[in-house]
């Protein structure tokens, strides 16, 4: 009986030591992925940064507004006006929507002679 | 096993009968038995021993090479947890109403040179001034050779500037981290950022402070790293600062003017919207301030803010509001307005010959300084005094700005009742633009008090009551006439119903004694849209003169008034404002449905 219980303790010292030694090597490795984790963190903020600098400073006003006569042309902008205001009640109804099938007539008919 | 019997009966049997002794037979059995036993116990004993020998070896052996590691290995903290979040940023970022990037920082790296490490040095200093021009070769050399162990040589490097640095190969200069503070849109609300410049410097980091403008006034509330992550958010609308500036710029060269300053503010929150001044100057490369002749020439000097001026009529609404207050008069009240009127050795003027008479409305449609004067005379000097002094006239503006407190207005030394007079037309009393549209706000939220802020405010100020809600109104309504038939007819804006105020004041010399001729500061308050007044506009010139016509015309209804007219035109869609007007009918409309 006392060898039994010499076997069995043995065993558990050996089970909880085994289960410590692994315990405290997932702590060290989580440790170190966190500080991987924290470093590749910072490095995208310091990247992010650098992007929103550059975002506004693409998109400052006086460039924009270079861009917008230049592309004059194609684009068309011009500074917001007084009168490009609208009103509710200068919006139509959705107007009604095609029959499909209606279409195709159409189309087919439009490519006869 | 079998064991061997001590007398076993065939050799006992013949011993017997050879006469022997058999108990012979039984003792040299039992040695050899004790022989065999010795034999088997020495050789298990050997055997432990080896075991034992071996298991202790080993057990030195581990600990003699656990130590032989450990010493050989780097040292390194046991660490508890890992780090918390790192400080994200040395300095917030600033941003306007909407979020938009005013100033943010930027990684870089500056470039310090340790002579002792150099190889060529003759070589690197001709090297490093071909990448930056700017630099001096001969005294790059001396300091290279010379007994100098440490210098800079740039504060702030591009990346291509440090590749290139980094392709002379000379191990004696070294790069360190810097932070870089960008101002990404250039000149625009150069006066309201200020600025920044580097504090203490190492060679890992330099701090970044704030040298003017908010910057150097939140300095504190930036640099705190408690709260790096937050951006500063002003006021200022991006888009509208640069409508603003653009037109003012526009109109600066349009109108001769030396200078100009506009202020743009909601009437009920104080909040400023948009300040510009000019000239302006690039706060990435903000420019040293003047060692001589006067500051306010200076690009860095805030006409808005810092500059105070007599701006001359536009401060007659406060007279007549006072003059409401007190039941004095009415709008309809007619007043003595034949001129010159004769004031001891003085004399005040019209601008022009204004008859006999004219009511209070008049007296402010047509900006006549006698009419003014008179209802400053019925009105007294301590009573206008007090009055003055709660619209926050005497003491500088509380904007966020460390400038602001530059901007000290100045007062007559002795307030007799010629002071009275000539200040209630704007003359004798200088105040910065802003205390003119914070003024104009009061009057136009109905009354109460607005202190100018740079700061987003969620809700309206409700400040202490100034004039009474019946006297604003009555000099608001007044406001609108001046736009509508007076001096500001040219401030009419399509869609928008305006009231405001001319101001044209002759500058006074600065040696004393007088004023110029043919200098004059115009300026033009106003406040839009009039019937639910929300934003008050200041628009100020130094020394414009207007010369389309036959003769220089220097007067704010020429000068002033079509700069601000034009700054609401374009201003007032980007607020959200609707105009008030039947839309042009667009010429073809197609209609799709895809």
């Amino acid at each position: 009986m006392r060898s039994c219980y010499c076997f069995l303790s043995a065993v558990l010292v050996i089970a909880l030591a085994f289960w410590a030694y692994r315990e405290n090597y997932e702590t060290q490795a989580a440790q170190a992925r966190a500080i991987e984790v924290q470093q590749e963190i910072a490095t995208a903020r310091t990247r992010l940064r650098v992007l929103n600098a550059e975002w506004a400073y693409l998109n400052r006003p006086d460039r924009l507004r270079d861009l917008a006569e230049i592309n004059f042309d194609r684009l068309g902008l011009l500074t917001l006006q007084p009168h490009q205001f609208g009103k509710i009640s200068d919006v139509v109804y959705p107007l009604q929507p095609v029959q499909l099938t209606e279409s195709f007539d159409i189309m087919e008919r439009e490519q006869l002679p | 096993m079998i064991r061997k019997p001590l007398r076993p009966l065939a050799s006992i049997l013949r011993a017997r009968e050879a006469g022997e002794n058999p108990d012979e037979i039984e003792r040299e059995n039992i040695r050899a038995r004790h022989e065999e036993m010795r034999d088997d116990a020495r050789l298990r004993a050997e055997s432990r021993l080896l075991i034992l020998t071996v298991l202790f070896l080993f057990g030195f052996g581990v600990i003699g090479g656990r130590m032989g590691v450990l010493a050989q290995s780097e040292p390194s903290e046991p660490r508890a947890d890992a780090a918390g979040a790192e400080i994200i940023a040395q300095r917030a970022d600033i941003v306007d109403r909407q979020g938009r990037i005013l100033a943010t920082n930027f990684e870089t790296h500056s470039l310090y040179a340790q002579p002792r490490q150099m190889v060529e040095p003759e070589r690197t200093a001709e090297a490093l001034v071909e990448i930056f021009p700017d630099l001096d070769v001969k005294r790059l050399k001396k300091d290279f050779t010379g007994k100098r162990k440490f210098l800079w040589v740039k504060k702030q490097l591009s990346p291509e500037q440090r590749q290139a640095v980094h392709d002379i190969g000379e191990p004696g200069l070294l790069f360190g981290p810097r932070e870089m503070r960008l101002y990404p849109n250039g000149r625009l609300a150069a006066h309201v950022l200020g600025g920044s410049s580097f504090g203490r410097e190492g060679v890992h980091a330099a701090e970044v402070i704030g040298v003017a403008g908010v910057e150097k006034y939140f300095d504190n509330r930036l640099r705190d790293p408690a709260e790096g992550h937050q951006p500063l958010t002003l006021s200022l609308d991006l888009s509208v600062q640069s409508a603003m500036e653009r037109v003012l710029k526009g109109g600066m060269v349009l109108m001769n003017a030396k200078g100009a300053a506009a202020v743009l503010m909601d009437v009920h929150t104080g909040e400023v919207i948009a300040l510009a001044s000019l000239p302006d100057f690039d706060p990435n490369e903000r420019p040293n301030p003047l060692v001589k002749g006067n500051p306010a020439d200076s690009p860095l000097f805030n006409r808005a803010v810092q500059g105070v001026y007599e701006l001359g009529s536009v401060f007659k609404p406060f007279t007549v509001a006072q003059a409401l207050e007190l039941n004095l008069v009415n709008p309809t009240t007619e007043l003595d307005t034949k001129g010159p009127m004769r004031w001891g050795k003085y004399k005040i003027r019209d601008y022009r010959d204004n008859g006999p008479s004219l009511s209070v409305t008049d007296v402010l449609v047509k900006s006549s300084n006698i009419g003014t004067a008179r209802m400053a005379l019925m009105i007294g000097a301590p009573r206008q005094k007090q009055f003055l002094e709660r619209f926050g006239f005497f003491k500088p503006t509380s904007l966020e700005i460390v400038e602001a407190t530059g901007g000290a207005p100045l007062l007559p030394s002795k307030w007799s009742e010629l002071s009275t007079m000539t200040i209630s037309y704007g003359h004798g009393l200088s105040l910065s633009p802003l205390h003119i549209a914070a003024g104009f706000a009061t009057l136009a939220n109905g009354g109460h008090l607005v202190k100018p802020t740079l700061l987003r405010v969620p809700r309206h100020q409700q400040g202490p009551r100034v004039v009474s809600e019946r006297a604003a109104e009555k000099t608001m309504k007044m406001m609108r006439e001046v736009v509508a038939q007076g001096t500001a007819t040219m401030a009419r804006v399509e869609g928008y119903e305006i009231a405001g105020k001319t101001g044209t004041a002759d500058k006074p010399k600065p040696s004393g004694g007088g004023y110029y001729k043919d200098k004059v500061i115009s300026t033009f308050a106003s406040v839009f849209p009039a019937n639910d007044p929300q934003y008050v506009l200041v628009v100020a010139l130094d020394e414009p003169v207007e010369t389309s016509g036959s003769e220089p015309r220097r007067t704010a209804g020429w000068t002033a008034v079509p700069v601000s007219s034009e700054i609401t035109r374009r201003v007032a869609p980007l607020l959200g404002l609707r105009p008030k007007i039947e839309r042009k009918e667009i010429e073809a409309i197609t209609l799709s449905a895809n």
